[in-house]
């Protein structure tokens, strides 16, 4: 009974997989690349950088940018809580 | 224990240390041109530091890496990336508004093939250094943090 169910679940995820990867599109052909052109095309006079992932992740994307050094720092300071010297009457 | 390793393993520390220090400024400094930037140079240089740590241990390192004076400069990148963001605002968060503009780091980018102008990219190689300062002393304290507090935790047994 239990195998049945486990082997009918199995089934149900391997349909769903395969139902998506017959609709998946051909490899490499994005489906809105509007915003990539654009990128790719001003980013060199807009944010004059030759490196356009730099330009996406501290100028077009700055603020997501902003978000990871904030996930950096609360981990910095997780790590220095959880090893925190404690006084003698703490212990 | 002082966690000091053999002396070939701090040999070869104080052959590599400089070389890796240099690697992750090199690609800190480059970020606006080549791949990497800010975080992965960062990275290098806290490689670099925890090498030392490994390598001389705890007694080693006294006196030399200070974990109060890298927590300051790990504020101070963070605050300098927050500032950069905001000499912008006039436009909006994160504008680059030293692109273009002819001061430090503002030369005009030719368009088309990288020319490895190392005066162009307004904000972003700022910025790089900001998060690079930030990322290189964060990881270095980490691991820093870490390494005293599990020596504290084996004399208290």
């Amino acid at each position: 009974m239990k195998k049945a169910l486990v082997f009918s679940m199995f089934l149900f995820a391997a349909a769903f997989l395969l139902l998506a990867a017959a609709q998946m599109r051909p490899f490499g052909a994005p489906i809105n690349p509007q915003m990539d052109d654009y990128f790719i095309g001003h980013a060199q006079a807009e944010a004059s950088a030759n490196n356009v992932v730099t330009s996406i992740v501290f100028d077009y994307r700055g603020f997501d940018t902003l978000g990871e050094a904030t996930v950096l720092f609360s981990a910095v300071v997780g790590v220095v809580a959880l090893f925190r010297k404690l006084r003698k009457d703490e212990r | 224990m002082n966690g000091e390793m053999s002396v070939i393993v701090r040999t070869i520390t104080r052959f590599v240390y400089g070389l890796t220090v240099i690697f992750g400024f090199y690609v800190v400094m480059h970020g606006h041109l080549t791949p990497g930037g800010g975080f992965q140079g960062g990275s290098v240089v806290a490689t670099a530091f925890a090498l030392l740590v490994v390598a001389f241990g705890v007694v080693g390192i006294k006196g030399k890496l200070s974990a109060h004076i890298l927590q300051n400069l790990e504020e101070v990148g963070a605050l300098a990336f927050i500032a950069l963001g905001f000499i912008g605002i006039g436009t909006s968060f994160f504008y680059n508004i030293i692109a273009n503009s002819g001061s430090v780091f503002g030369a005009h980018t030719p368009i088309g093939i990288n020319g490895g102008i190392l005066d162009t990219g307004g904000t972003l190689p700022w910025m790089n250094w900001a998060v690079g300062l930030k990322v290189m002393t964060g990881l270095a304290v980490v691991v820093l943090v870490m390494l005293v507090g599990g020596r504290n935790e084996e004399e208290k047994r």
